[in-house]
């Protein structure tokens, strides 16, 4: 390497020779782990300001971390939102409800059912806790790992599947991949999968809201690796100019498939601070805190409610499973980080609370996860009665061609007629059965 | 240099799939070439999600071979700063449905460098890019938007259809000094694939194109591939359609001429004039959507110079024009029904 460098032609004078950096996480696939560099705040101690400040009187709470559950698994300082216990207990439902839905698509993949899932163990409550901290009108931009709001916000698991596997009863009419959900009674943005897209989108409808003198507000979700697109950036400059009741969200699970976060700049700063560069306020919160980040959420809320403008908020957590079901991470990164996580399960840590205030336990955990079990077991015999993906064709082949447009051009019609002659020929007894 | 002829010594056995054909080709540039960077989402430590950069970091260090930002458009923009600083830069958009981010910086920028600067700088990279469908990938891993870039003056688009025109496109590609547009049909990284969905999957293993020579070689950008010799009709394809029209040819039991473009810009428009000359029938094949799709460009063109050879209209063969959709994929893809149809109706004309 040393001799290629001295080929090159290297500007004039006897200036030093430059070095690319390439970032590179700690630890590969068998090594040990060790996560005592990350810095980990004690609960309680982050101070929280005024829902109407000023957005810089934030931005030391962007290198910060803003955390409420403390090691006694009790609530601390001024973030503790005081949630009663019942919203509590719904909040650890919503959460062991989405994961146990995760498992259960996940083994629907593997078992042939569909084409593609993607879990967010380890991340539930950055959907779960940050929706229910919203209005249920609130309009949300999610990214594809945000079920847990719609399951918070009460749409039918039924419906999720329906979906999953593109059959008869999906309300996507089998379009697009799984996991790609859209639902407009549940003011829950149609999914894409091209990465930030939703981000300056969001902030759009946040404008439409602000010149319509609406109360509704907006919320985007993006994975900290997505920061990198041009559309993460367009949001915040949007953002900041109108300043839009709109709130940004980075899931920063550490990894984005096979990079870790220094891919996205996570090296030389938190994915908070960029507020401080868009004058944005700024939120660091742990993501396995629940009540964190309930609370962090609730004041962005408030803040956009109040006109007093945009929030980007970094939710610090840790992707424990794969990316999706065509990846596995044992290629890339070590099997003892998820092991080693310093910031503990979200779930688990939500229920040690609520076992700590004497409103939970053991039993009644066990009773609810048994529950949320049955509860997807049965939403997934239901939709099997629908059909499952490749068995059958589920959708009309004129539905194909329907809503690319308002109303069907003549080619796309002639097009349509060509599939319905294809079929016939595919099919000459038609599709009972198939 | 171009091909050795296959079979010319033992070594010409060695059979690849497309990926390991892939791999090997910028394995060997970077072995040649100091100044080949090769990066993308994924590409460095992990090898790639579909592995065709799999051992190429621990081979030639992670300055040579890296991970980067998710963006696109500061992957292809950083190619091009790579390349006015006389690097020879190959860079990865994981699926072809992500370039877009990058569209901007292909279109404004690359495409144009050597034409605004008088030839003072040049954009030297190869972009490449799974695409195509036939995976259940949905909208967003399926697409085909080669045209986009057919139509962009300034710009190479390649892309290939066998293990050993893989291996000597992408080389030529990286050894050019344009911009090149490498799309890789992702369907048949592993196997040809004949259309027939519900029929098991072969292997690369049984395809004679899949014989890949050691070494170094190119295939010159801008030379069709005659697949199959015959008379009833010209059929101009590329990638995955290569395939499926030559097995539905076969399976009817039809002669056709068989071209496989590989290089859609340049093209190579003699051997389309050859062929079209002597079958007087000719029939256009993709997957793409096909409202202003490159068939349109091939239709025009084959109208306009073999007008008075040709004894029918110019056929295209096409995915509809809607997005691609997941669960109706078979419905959407042009398989052996439309293909086999529109071969009959070209010969009744
Ligand atoms: C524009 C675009 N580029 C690339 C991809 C391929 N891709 C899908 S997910 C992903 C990683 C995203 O990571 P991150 O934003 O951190 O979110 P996470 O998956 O960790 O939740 C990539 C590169 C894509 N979907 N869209």
């Amino acid at each position: 390497m040393a001799e290629q460098v001295q080929d090159t032609a290297r500007g004039g004078g006897n200036r030093p020779a430059l070095a690319l950096h390439v970032p590179e996480p700690r630890y590969r696939p068998g090594d040990a782990v060790d996560f005592s560099h990350v810095r980990v705040s004690r609960a309680g101690e982050q101070a929280r300001p005024d829902e109407r400040c000023p957005a810089s009187e934030t931005h030391g709470l962007c290198t910060d971390l803003i955390r409420v559950l403390g090691e006694d698994d009790r609530a601390h300082g001024p973030w503790d939102p005081k949630l009663d216990a019942d919203t509590l207990r719904t909040m650890l439902g919503h959460m062991a409800l989405t994961r146990a839905f995760d498992e259960r698509m996940f083994r629907g993949q593997r078992q042939g059912k569909t084409s593609f899932y993607m879990k967010c163990t380890g991340e539930e409550a950055t959907s779960v806790s940050a929706a229910m901290a919203l209005a249920g009108d609130d309009m949300v931009f999610p990214s594809y790992r945000q079920q847990g709001i719609l399951i918070s916000r009460g749409y039918p698991l039924v419906e999720m599947i329906n979906q999953i596997y593109s059959n008869k009863g999906d309300a996507l009419k089998g379009r697009q991949l799984p996991i790609m959900y859209s639902s407009k009674a549940h003011s829950f943005f149609t999914i894409s999968g091209n990465l930030a897209t939703q981000t300056p989108q969001a902030v759009g409808w946040a404008m439409a809201s602000a010149s319509k003198g609406d109360s509704r507000i907006a919320a985007t979700w993006v994975g900290e690796g997505s920061t990198a697109e041009g559309d993460f950036h367009a949001a915040c400059t949007f953002a900041a100019v109108y300043n839009a009741p709109v709130i940004l969200n980075v899931v920063n699970n550490q990894w984005a498939i096979s990079s870790f976060s220094g891919f996205a700049g996570g090296e030389r700063a938190t994915f908070a601070a960029r507020a401080i560069g868009y004058g944005l306020a700024g939120l660091r919160v742990d993501g396995n805190d629940a009540l964190a980040v309930y609370a962090a959420e609730r004041w962005a809320a408030d803040r956009a409610r109040a006109n007093a403008g945009p929030t980007l908020i970094e939710f610090f957590s840790y992707r424990a499973e794969g990316h999706s079901t065509s990846d596995d991470p044992a290629g890339y990164r070590s099997a003892h980080e998820r092991e080693e996580w310093p910031l503990g399960d979200p779930i688990a840590r939500l229920r040690d609370h609520l076992i700590a205030l004497g409103e939970w336990d053991e039993d009644r955990q066990a009773a609810m996860d048994r529950s949320c079990a049955e509860t997807v077991r049965a939403a997934t015999k239901e939709a099997e009665r629908n059909g499952i993906l490749g068995h059958g064709l589920h959708q009309p082949f004129e539905t194909m061609f329907e809503d690319v447009y308002e109303t069907m051009p003549w080619h796309l019609a002639e097009q349509c007629a060509q599939s319905l002659r294809e079929r016939e020929v595919k099919f000459p007894e038609g599709l009972h059965g198939r | 240099m171009t091909a050795p002829a296959k079979g010319a010594d033992a070594s010409a056995e060695r059979r690849l799939n497309m990926i390991e054909a892939i791999n090997e080709a910028l394995d060997i540039m970077l072995a040649r070439d100091p100044d080949v960077m090769i990066f993308g989402e994924d590409v460095g430590y992990f090898g790639g999600v579909f592995r065709a950069t799999a051992g190429l970091q621990a081979k030639y260090g992670k300055t040579r071979v890296f991970d980067t930002p998710i963006s696109e458009c500061g992957i292809i923009a950083a190619a091009i700063g790579m390349g006015a600083y006389g690097l020879r830069p190959v860079a990865e958009i994981q699926f072809a449905d992500y370039i877009y981010p990058g569209l901007d910086q292909i279109v404004s920028e690359a495409a144009r460098i050597r034409y605004r600067s008088a030839g003072e700088y040049t954009a030297p990279l190869t972009v490449r890019s799974p695409f195509g469908g036939g995976i259940f990938g949905g909208q967003t891993h399926s697409q085909s938007p080669e045209a986009m870039f057919t139509h962009v003056a300034g710009l190479k688009t390649v892309i290939p259809s066998t293990p050993h025109d893989a291996k000597g496109l992408l080389i030529a590609a990286i050894e050019d000094n344009d911009p090149v547009i490498f799309f890789e049909p992702k369907r048949i990284y592993n196997g040809p694939f004949s259309g027939f969905y519900d029929r098991p999957v072969e292997p690369w293993k049984r395809h004679p194109d899949s014989v890949v020579p050691e070494g170094h070689y190119r295939i010159p950008l801008g030379e069709a591939r005659r697949v199959s010799e015959g008379e009833a009709m010209t059929v101009l394809a590329y990638g995955t359609m290569v395939h499926v029209v030559d097995a539905v040819a076969r399976e009817k039991g039809i002669d056709i001429d068989l071209l496989d473009l590989r290089t859609l810009v340049p093209l190579d428009i003699e051997a389309i004039a050859r062929s079209v000359e002597r079958t007087g029938r000719c029939m256009v094949v993709h997957e793409a959507t096909r409202t202003s799709g490159f068939g349109a460009e091939l239709a025009a063109l084959v109208q306009e110079r073999m007008f008075y050879h040709l004894e029918a209209p110019v056929m295209r063969v096409t995915g509809f024009d809607t997005p691609y959709p997941h669960s109706l994929e078979w419905a959407y893809f042009p398989g052996p029904v439309r293909i086999g149809e529109a071969m009959d109706r070209l010969l009744q004309d």
